[in-house]
């Protein structure tokens, strides 16, 4: 339906530039162990075991997904599960109530999309393509109503707010618009995909099993692996154009904040259950808060941290001028885009029927 | 804005997919309702509104219009769809429900082509939110009854319906009715703070421009066999010129307005070009998908237009000018930024707080009413619909077209007379196609 001009950019950058990259690191992370290379200003966090008695499975690396129909891939890295302390520690700088108090959660393994989800990777989902190319019983496998995989209504206007299209991150979609894409991947790759889950996000983005990954307050740091207020010119800047975390993941911190499969509760961290939580998930009921991790382009260096999380508000849609407001556009949220995960142990149907959510008007 | 956001599979999937939604109202209009008008509230007065036109952007209309004030109620509602009116009051309802500000009986909601008439003569105010082709007769009866108007953008889509709005706006005048025309970035601060700026110099004389709405695509409804073919155009309204008069004008026009604004002119010609270089099928009516024009100002200044709707290219809506003493970049989300010549930014707009500008629309409305002022903005209404048009003319004919011309052009989209029996005035050819504009032979009328 689009020009398929730049998906040919799209194929280049990504065989020639993020792949090597992210091997040639990891490579490097686990020659040399990593805690090294990064500034550690969390001395205070344990490193696991797990990173020593982990071996190296070969049906858990990376890989590339194609999606059928289009030149356009997306770049899926492998997160070892283990178990870590979430939360900021008490008299961190920038400490923020909502943060804390520290938990120990442990979270499952999982693949990840190396970055926030592109304009090219989102704009693959039409429904023209879906209809025709999503046999019924592929959907019943998954437990996805045909219905419930429509395109998102186009909005009116630019999309991109001005600051660019190819190569850039997706934003301003709505939390389910997001659900629905996930959905409407799993369709289209026969593989489940979901949004991560607070706890698999920031888990990811601290680097899993290394832990070390949050260059609180190195601000030389800060600029050579993120996107903030002080570097981005009011602008997000194109996926993974600075270095990644030591799994090879890009942008966590910065450039857009990114969608979670949570509610949003000020009070996460005491809602959590047991000496170590075991996946927790906060299952949306409401449509607004819903929770949004890390900082983006338009935030300042002290946002721009794994801990960093937001509930959404229907302030984001404030320049809405229908009602209901769009099921699939903020008009007001140009600094929220999302990436995937896929589980490395694909749940039951009725598992993922659970994180099909369902729509919930906004008037 | 009169661009429905509803996909065009969604009424088909809305029922089943939507079984077992919540529905819920976020708490942003319960926040947003002032507390200013709360003791207006207390008077035995209430202001009644009627909505005609009931689609999404008339639902949010009504949905601004009660949220103005307590002492505001909707007593009429108007629509040729009577899904479309069921499913807006709906949504007006699960808010408004149990508020005396939803007050449409039965028989005070009116289905047809002349509902409009029935409704506009309950209210004090009435919402003139239909597809543009219809807005000058709508406008014209309510000034002739002596209502005050919110109408929606663009208020034409033709020169003889322009005429009849600025013809009606003479009415309006004398018999001092606000009118509000729904070309929000008037009411926008960052918009309101750079025309100050531009009144005090700070850039200078505008010189040049350039007015973007290129965006990707756009909504289109499918024909169904059970619609005849005049219910099929009100569906898919977007794509025919009576009704909606092309993107240039129906969308872009915000844009074409501002350079007006800012410029304190209108423009006295326009040439350009545009076309069907993707959207080709027939499903697609008879409008282009890009346009690009060139506006020419009686001082001199040029302002070059571009508009388009195709999916994956470059987009930007926003507008910017050079002046002879800096440089503005400003857009609808709030941003305007003054560069001087030398790209040193010199003012720059913090709108992250800014109000909803359709919210402000509309209370600017009332708060006129019930003060007894006058907000009127027929004039600007219409003539920027005008230029719009003027525009459309350029890139359809590929002649240069001025505007008194364009004024006084017997080029009639409107049949007078509109009802379900009517043949629509354009039909498509034997395999289903509709006459497009041909640039170089399409005639200058």
């Amino acid at each position: 339906m689009s020009g398929n001009n730049h998906t040919s950019i799209v194929k280049k950058y990504v065989t020639e530039s993020v792949i090597p990259a992210a091997a040639l690191l990891l490579l490097v992370f686990f020659a040399t162990g990593c805690s090294k290379l990064f500034g550690t200003a969390e001395t205070d966090q344990e490193i696991p075991g797990a990173a020593t008695e982990h071996e190296i499975d070969p049906d858990f690396a990376a890989y590339t997904q194609n999606i059928h129909g289009s030149e356009v891939t997306m770049d899926m890295v492998p997160v070892q599960g283990g178990t870590f302390t979430m939360g900021l520690a008490p008299g961190e700088e920038g400490k923020d109530s909502h943060e804390g108090p520290q938990r120990r959660v442990s979270v499952g393994s999982f693949w990840m999309t190396s970055h926030e989800i592109s304009w090219e990777q989102y704009e693959l989902f039409h429904l023209e393509v879906v209809e025709k190319e999503i046999a019924e019983e592929q959907l019943d496998r998954f437990g996805i109503e045909p219905d419930a995989i429509v395109t998102p209504s186009p909005p009116w206007g630019d999309k991109t707010f001005g600051m660019g299209r190819i190569g850039y991150p997706a934003v301003g979609m709505t939390h389910y618009a997001a659900v629905v894409y996930a959905m409407w991947l799993t369709a289209k790759t026969g593989e489940f995909h979901r949004l991560p889950t607070e706890a698999e996000w920031e888990y990811a983005c601290r680097g899993g099993i290394y832990q070390n990954y949050n260059l609180q307050g190195d601000a030389m740091a800060l600029e050579e692996y993120e996107w903030f207020r002080g570097n981005s010119e009011n602008s997000y800047q194109k996926v993974a154009s600075k270095k990644p975390n030591p799994l090879g993941l890009y942008d966590l911190k910065g450039n857009v904040a990114e969608w979670t499969m949570d509610e949003y509760h000020d009070d996460y961290h005491d809602r959590l259950d047991g000496e170590i939580a075991d996946n927790p998930w906060f299952k949306p009921d409401v449509l607004y808060p819903r929770a949004v991790r890390g900082g983006s382009y338009r935030d300042p260096a002290g946002d721009i941290r794994c801990t960093h999380r937001r509930g959404s508000d229907g302030h984001w849609s404030r320049n809405d001028p229908q009602i209901p407001r769009s099921m699939w556009w903020h008009t007001d949220a140009p600094f929220v885009g999302f990436r995937l995960v896929r589980p490395k142990e694909t749940p039951s149907r009725e598992e993922m029927m659970e994180y099909w959510i369902l729509p919930i008007f906004d008037f | 804005m009169k661009t429905n956001d509803t996909e065009k599979k969604i009424e088909i999937t809305r029922r089943d997919f939507v079984k077992g939604a919540t529905m819920t109202a976020s708490g942003l209009l319960l926040g947003s309702l002032p507390l200013s008008s709360s003791a207006y509230a207390a008077g035995s007065d209430m202001i009644k509104v009627a909505l005609v036109g009931c689609g999404g952007r008339g639902t949010g209309a009504a949905f601004n219009a009660l949220a103005a004030g307590s002492d505001i109620k909707l007593v009429a509602m108007a629509d040729v769809f009577e899904n479309r009116l069921e499913e807006s009051y709906s949504r007006l309802f699960q808010r408004f429900g149990d508020s005396e500000q939803l007050d449409v009986p039965e028989d005070h909601k009116f289905i047809g082509f002349d509902g409009y008439k029935k409704a506009t003569d309950l209210a004090d105010v009435v919402l003139l939110v239909t597809p543009p082709g219809f807005c000058p007769r709508h406008y014209k009866y309510a000034v002739e009854k002596g209502k005050h108007v919110f109408m929606e953008k663009p208020v034409a889509t033709d020169a003889p319906g322009v005429r009849t709005v600025l013809e009606s706006g003479k009415i309006a005048r004398g018999k001092k009715l606000n009118v509000v025309v729904g070309l929000q970035r008037r009411y926008q601060n960052n918009y309101r703070e750079i025309l100050r700026r531009i009144h005090n110099r700070e850039i200078g004389d505008i010189v040049s421009g350039q007015v973007y709405w290129n965006q990707g695509e756009l909504w289109m409804r499918e024909r169904k066999p059970e619609y005849s073919e005049l219910e099929y155009q009100m569906r898919n309204w977007y794509y025919f010129n009576w009704l909606c008069g092309d993107h240039i004008l129906e969308q872009h026009v915000h844009q074409i307005d501002v350079a007006n604004w800012f410029l304190g002119q209108y423009p006295e010609k326009a040439q350009g070009m545009g076309g069907r270089e993707v959207r080709r099928g027939k499903e697609y009516g008879q409008i282009f998908d890009h346009h690009f024009v060139e506006f020419t100002y009686p001082g001199g200044a040029v302002i070059a237009s571009q508009c388009r709707q195709i999916p994956g290219c470059f987009m930007r809506v926003a507008e910017e000018f050079q002046g002879t003493r800096g440089v503005l970049s400003i857009d609808g989300s709030n941003n305007a930024i003054i560069r001087d010549r030398n790209q040193n930014v010199r003012f720059e707009h913090d709108g992250l707080e800014d109000p909803n500008p359709y919210q402000q629309e509309i209370d600017e409305l009332f708060e006129s009413i019930r003060r007894g002022h006058v907000i009127d903005n027929t004039d600007y209404g219409a003539k920027s619909t005008l230029a719009g048009v003027m525009g459309r003319m350029a890139t359809y004919t590929g002649q240069m077209i001025d505007w008194d011309a364009a004024l006084h052009s017997q080029d009639k989209l409107v049949p007078d007379h509109i009802d379900w029996d009517i043949e629509p005035p354009v039909l498509p050819d034997e395999n289903g196609y509709y006459p497009i504009p041909i640039p170089g032979q399409t005639p200058v009328l």
